[in-house]
């Protein structure tokens, strides 16, 4: 039996997430503490040098996001992405849930990073409980004196998924229409009210404690060694055990879904896994020994994104799932840009018919052309992303298209 | 203007705006502020009776009693003066009569003022501190400000705040008051006034007269000239016993509406030179068709004191002619034979006469415009006044006293009248009655009331209420809103049916500039059952 | 000053400039919906979309700024793609009734279809609809013609400053809406009409010269508005010497004051123009009615009244109102035919009232 490695979760359901005295029992702020006593830049080398990357999708070097922002005499924003809105996804809110202290620690070791005093965590409208458990951390915290200075607010999204896209949640903050913006300017130029802001996952965050308290090399040392590391991952689908795991980043899908998982359900066998939420590739079984980090995601044509994984067994129909996808697309494309706006419409339009098994050839020409400039021409990563389901089983699973159409 | 709009959209830092509804009157300018603020963070100070749309986002908002502006300008200058935030350097080497002015503001304490006003004393404070601290302030003013008896006190004021804070002379800054209408700057510097000549060379000076007469050829009058509400009533007397109007329609327009009849009525003979046959040339003796501004050339100048090209776009319609053609063949048949090939030619006659014009040829201003004075071809025009001295050198500061209005409410008419412009129609409404998407959208007049007054008059929003002055009294509907307070009734005088101008009084003026006190008059409103 | 190739020619452009900016000094001409030198930028239109070495994905030039050694194709296999297949979204559920438009032959979308050669939509199928009606007496809006390049919006905020409008529901179903989509009537909107003046297609057009011509039929003459003081410049569009329409010239040089924006008076306003009842001959009272004359009679009556009356009771008992309508011209020669021609100072206009 594979093993998980908890760093993040190691206390989970042994501590009260809403009261900053039982993390510090188990050895919490103290990284917030270090990070204060060391010299603002040296703190920002120690972050690059752990190796930490963002954990929301993009899998940017979180040190140097941060190294980016101008330390001027304007104000500065520490922003956490909590909108957790891929299908599929909740290791957010597990760590909220289980350890938001270090979330909070997490941020204010961001905040030390680029002498900003306000922290944001924008969550998911969905999470109305995790709010309150956040709210009451954050009061805890601020009452034990651990947060020193540094204050964080909670807002809450209304549902829309493009609000994920760290520019369209920052449009939110701010009260306007969540949209995403052209970049760049990059938030850590020109962000939350044109200020300088750093935009992180909560996974991301939760992870700076632990690199400040065990130190850069330790954390370094776990998992892949260009996506070093923990993550959490959480199982979806046709799995025995639909649960989440935090595991090292070298770890393969096929250990994740066999041995964490306990495999596919009823026996049956796999058709494909998605990774990394609705806009994840599906990965066919013979990829399967792929490691999860972010680099050999990538290079099988997938992403390790949010890190959830959806398994799905051999009876499953391909092309409705994807058709059911496409909708979703639809549904939350905010309808700034044209090739998304337009674009994911008419995707699930084509998709609907092959699906209906009213398509011929020509609808999955179409299909492609389409997808293609949608990836090369997409404002933001909604639209970019929206087509690689359709585009991945176009690859993998042509056979289950050709026999849907007419 | 003594500084171009542009300045404020772009240069001003404190944009203190007095007696001007400026998104309604003028709304291109509106956009520039709303822009300067929004975008540049400039602060607005918005002075005016009515809730506005600009107050709504002003920094600052004074809402003061009609009629009481000297009095709160004067308490702005108090507080400016007593905590020493006055422009001393400017005051000592481009001013005079500091002391004087500033013996009078002494007694205007903000809580003296505030009595008088209705504003409340931290609001004129802040306002003055605002200004004061302004490092580019642009004062702003229109109709508010001006009619009213002490019209010309008003301006003064507004022209002694600006000089205490030396906000005159540098971009962003100046004392600007918002023209009117399309022309009224070029009417002026065209000499269409009772007491100058062309570029306000005062007709009472000989040299002024002597060079005129040698221009034009003839023996010029001496007497000072009637302005055109003293014409009115010397018509009313039997003393003006004919009068030529020109786009101009004093039925509607001119205060005491059944006073102007009765005085149009006495004339021996009244000529109307219009586009359409206006309730003033309805009463006409002769009518001559002129033309619009689509069928003709010429220039207008703007209230930043740009000359623009006005373009001949269609050809008139039937017999109607020309304007000038009118003018140029009456002129001859008064006996002073004379003609012109083309208003450029016109146009060339005036820059020989007209200095702060003489720089500025049609050529010149064939794409962009010139702000005069423009004294020379090579002149870049002058878009700043007042940069190194002021017309008269050294700028004037006056000592004003606050009057009150002259018809104050009593019991017989216990509310206070204003009447104004509204964004949808111009003036005498004898255009925008037919441009027939403005007239659909605001098709009949309203007065505007605070809700508590029509609760206790018993008058809902929309029905119709009847407004009495000493004057007359007039019917329309009733518009409730809490952007006034609630002594204060707001109409307006664009429309013939329900003209405003019945109500306004023409018996006390103002006694520089003879303009009638449009902003404040005595009323009475009830309900129409 | 940055280097860059772009279609093979070697420019250099100052740091900051835009790749859009730079593409146009290269001499290539970029298609652009949303783009509005005017306006904030949205980069949302996608369809200037360009080609830049290295990097993964098609840049929108109008939002990128210039890096130094660019390589950049602004018309690269990829790049007209990218715009036909645009072209197709947006055509696949737009209103084609161009044969009817207001906007035919200055509509963006046409003009860029028959540049790359877009007949048709692959992607035609079902759309949302707007429905067309509101009441106001202004701004047409058909909103089936849209293609959300959101000009308008960022018109009515930046420009105007009125904020009435922005975008309402998502995805495809996304529309341009007041609050709570109501009526413009009931918004903060002053129907200045710069929504009308920023619209590339025929969404958002005038009524009052609705069906009255298009804008490759009528001519543009520039000249000063005739209402406020401001003293914008604006066109008047004349079509078989009538004035049809009002348009806006943005140009500084030539609008310096307004730079192309209007009021409702300014944009919509024009029609008394031609109104029925404007005077087309002299009259002359008598028996108490006016009755129509010819110009030489009624100049002659009028002038022999003046003159007797200024025989009689002197020329000070003759007044003259000019006015701040007219031009400066006829303002000079009213106010000298007062004082040469009849004697008296007594010349006065309404810059009073």
């Amino acid at each position: 039996m594979a093993e998980e490695q908890r760093v993040l979760l190691k206390y989970a359901d042994q501590i009260d997430p809403k009261i900053a005295e039982d993390y510090i029992k188990v050895g919490g702020y103290k990284g917030l503490e270090k990070a204060r006593s060391m010299d603002r830049k040296a703190l920002i080398e120690e972050v690059k040098k752990s190796g930490l990357r963002g954990r929301g999708g993009a899998g940017f070097n979180a040190g140097m996001k941060w190294s980016f922002v101008p330390i001027l005499d304007e104000d500065r924003y520490v922003v956490c992405n909590f909108d957790e809105g891929e299908p599929g996804t909740y290791k957010d809110r597990i760590i909220c849930e289980k350890n938001a202290q270090a979330l909070l620690e997490g941020m204010a070791i961001c905040g030390a990073a680029i002498a900003s005093n306000h922290g944001y965590i924008y969550c998911r409208g969905e999470y109305p409980f995790v709010v309150e458990t956040l709210k009451e951390g954050i009061q805890s915290a601020k009452a034990s004196g651990a947060l020193g200075d540094f204050n964080i607010e909670v807002r809450m999204g209304a549902g829309a998924y493009v609000c994920g896209e760290e520019t369209a949640l920052i449009e939110s903050i701010e009260g306007h229409r969540g949209e995403p913006r052209f970049k760049p300017p990059f938030p850590g130029v020109a962000g939350l009210w044109a200020h300088p802001t750093v935009v992180n996952n909560v996974e991301t965050f939760a992870c700076l404690p632990y690199i400040l308290t065990n130190g850069a090399e330790w954390f370094a040392g776990i998992g892949a060694a260009k996506y070093p590391g923990t993550k959490v991952l959480t199982l979806t689908g046709d799995v025995v055990n639909a649960t989440y795991f935090e595991v090292p980043t070298d770890y393969n899908l096929r250990d994740v879904i066999y041995k964490l998982g306990g495999g596919v359900k009823g026996g049956k066998k796999l058709k494909a896994v998605q990774v990394g939420g609705t806009s994840g590739a599906f990965i066919p079984e013979q990829n399967l020994d792929t490691p999860i980090d972010f680099d050999s995601m990538s290079a099988i044509g997938a992403s390790l994104g949010s890190g959830a994984v959806f398994v799905m067994d051999e009876t499953r129909d391909i092309v409705d799932i994807v058709t059911r996808i496409s909708k979703f697309f639809e549904h939350e494309s905010c309808g700034k840009c044209n090739p998304c706006r337009e674009g994911t419409w008419r995707c699930r339009e084509i998709m609907e018919k092959i699906n209906a098994g009213k398509a011929g050839q020509k609808d999955i020409d179409n299909l492609m052309i389409l997808s293609r400039v949608m990836k090369n021409a997409a404002l933001c990563g909604l639209g970019q992303a929206a087509p690689i389901p359709i585009d991945s089983t176009l690859q993998h699973f042509a056979y289950e298209y050709s026999c849907k159409l007419n | 203007m003594t500084n171009t709009i542009e300045e404020l959209e772009k240069d001003a830092t404190v944009i203190f705006l007095i007696g001007t509804n400026t998104t309604e009157n003028h709304p291109v300018i509106g956009y520039k502020i709303k822009k300067n603020v929004r975008e540049n963070g400039a602060k607005l100070i918005v002075a005016d009776p009515r809730r506005i749309e600009l107050a709504e986002m002003a920094d600052v908002f004074l809402q003061f009693r009609p009629g009481t502006d000297v009095a709160l300008l004067n308490g702005i200058m108090n507080v400016i003066i007593n905590e020493g935030l006055q422009d001393k350097d400017f005051i000592e080497k481009r001013t005079e009569a500091y002391e004087d002015m500033k013996q009078v503001v002494e007694k205007y304490t903000p809580e003296i003022v505030s009595a008088i006003t209705a504003v409340p004393a931290e609001d004129i404070v802040k306002a003055a501190r605002m200004y004061a601290a302004a490092e580019a302030g642009s004062l702003c003013y229109a109709m508010g400000i001006t009619q009213h008896t002490t019209g010309t006190d008003n301006v003064k004021s507004c022209c002694n705040l600006a000089l205490l804070t030396g906000n005159l002379g540098r971009p962003g800054t100046g004392v600007n008051p918002l023209r009117g209408q399309n022309n009224v700057q070029g009417a002026c510097d065209m000499g269409a006034l009772p007491v100058t000549y062309p570029a306000y060379q005062a007709v009472a000076v000989e040299a002024n007269r002597e060079k005129f007469e040698k221009a034009w050829g003839v023996k010029l009058p001496t007497a000072k000239g009637l302005m055109l509400t003293e014409a009115i009533n010397a018509a009313y007397h039997g003393d003006v016993k004919a009068l030529y109007c020109l786009g101009e329609n004093p039925m509607i327009s001119d205060p005491d509406s059944h006073h102007v009849e009765a005085a149009l009525k006495k004339l021996d003979i009244l000529i109307v030179q219009d586009i359409f046959l206006t309730e003033t040339a309805q009463m006409a003796d002769v009518v001559f068709p002129g033309v619009s501004w689509a069928e003709k050339e010429g220039t207008f100048t703007n209230t930043e004191r740009r000359v623009q090209r006005v373009r001949k776009a269609v050809n008139s319609r039937g017999d109607a002619r020309q304007d000038w053609q009118i003018l140029s063949d009456m002129t001859t048949r008064l006996g002073y034979p004379n003609s012109y090939a083309s208003p450029e030619e016109i146009f060339a006659e005036i820059r020989s006469l007209t200095p702060s014009y003489a720089g500025i040829t049609y050529d010149r201003i064939e794409q962009t415009g010139l702000h005069w004075p423009c004294p020379t071809e090579e002149h870049p025009g002058t878009p700043i006044l007042h940069t190194e001295k002021f017309s008269r050198g050294l700028g004037l500061f006056h000592a004003v006293e606050f009057k009150e209005a002259f018809e104050l409410p009593d019991e017989e008419y216990p509310l206070i009248l204003s009447t104004g412009r509204q964004l949808y129609h111009y003036h005498t409404r004898s255009m925008t009655r037919r441009a027939i998407a403005l007239d659909t959208h605001r098709p009949e007049n309203q007065v505007q009331v605070n809700q508590k007054t029509a609760a206790k008059l018993g008058i809902l929003n929309g029905e119709k209420v009847r407004l009495t002055t000493r004057r007359g009294s007039i019917e329309l509907k009733a518009q409730v809103t809490d952007i006034l307070n609630e002594k204060l009734v707001f109409t307006f005088f664009h429309y013939g049916e329900a003209a405003a101008n019945v109500l306004t009084q023409g018996e006390a003026l103002d006694p520089i500039a003879g303009i009638p006190e449009y902003k404040v008059c005595a009323v009475r409103m009830e309900k129409i059952i | 000053m940055l280097k860059l190739t772009i279609n093979d020619k070697e420019i250099e452009v100052p740091r900051g400039t835009m790749l859009l900016d730079a593409c146009q000094q290269a001499g290539a001409d970029i298609p652009t919906f949303c783009y509005d030198p005017d306006l904030k930028l949205a980069g949302s239109c996608r369809m200037c979309v360009v080609e830049v070495q290295g990097r993964r994905n098609l840049q929108a030039s109008c939002v990128t700024p210039c890096e130094n050694n660019m390589i950049v194709d602004t018309e690269s296999a990829n790049v007209v793609e990218a715009r036909k297949i645009i072209l197709e979204l947006l055509l696949a559920r737009h209103k084609l009734n161009c044969m009817v438009c207001e906007k035919v032959g200055a509509c963006k979308l046409q003009e860029y279809c028959y540049r790359y050669d877009v007949k048709e939509s692959r992607f035609a199928g079902e759309a949302a609809h707007f429905t067309r009606e509101d009441p106001n007496p202004f701004i047409e809006r058909d909103y089936d013609k849209c293609i959300m390049c959101t000009r308008c919006v960022r018109a009515c905020e930046g420009i105007t400053g009125a904020q009435a409008i922005n975008v309402k529901d998502r995805g495809h179903h996304a529309k341009i809406s007041t609050i709570f989509d109501g009526k413009l009537a009931d918004s903060s909107c002053v129907f200045c009409g710069q929504c009308i003046m920023v619209c590339p297609v025929g969404a958002l057009t005038s009524k009052v010269s609705m069906g009255k011509g298009r804008p490759f039929e009528y001519e543009k003459v520039l000249t000063t508005c005739t209402y406020c003081g401001t003293g914008c410049m604006l066109e008047l569009n004349v079509k078989d010497d009538t004035v049809v329409g009002v348009t806006s010239n943005r140009d500084a040089q030539l609008s310096p004051v307004n730079k192309g924006a209007l009021c409702v008076k300014g944009r919509f306003g024009w029609d008394f123009i031609h109104y029925k009842d404007r005077l087309t001959t002299p009259l002359i009272r008598e028996n108490g009615q006016l009755r129509e004359a010819s110009w030489d009679e009624a100049l002659d009556y009028a002038a022999n009244r003046l003159n007797a009356v200024k025989a009689q009771h002197g020329p000070d008992s003759i007044a003259l109102f000019s006015s701040a309508r007219v031009t400066n011209e006829e303002n000079y020669l009213a106010q000298k035919m007062a004082r040469v021609a009849i004697g008296t100072n007594n010349v006065d206009h309404c810059a009073r009232l």
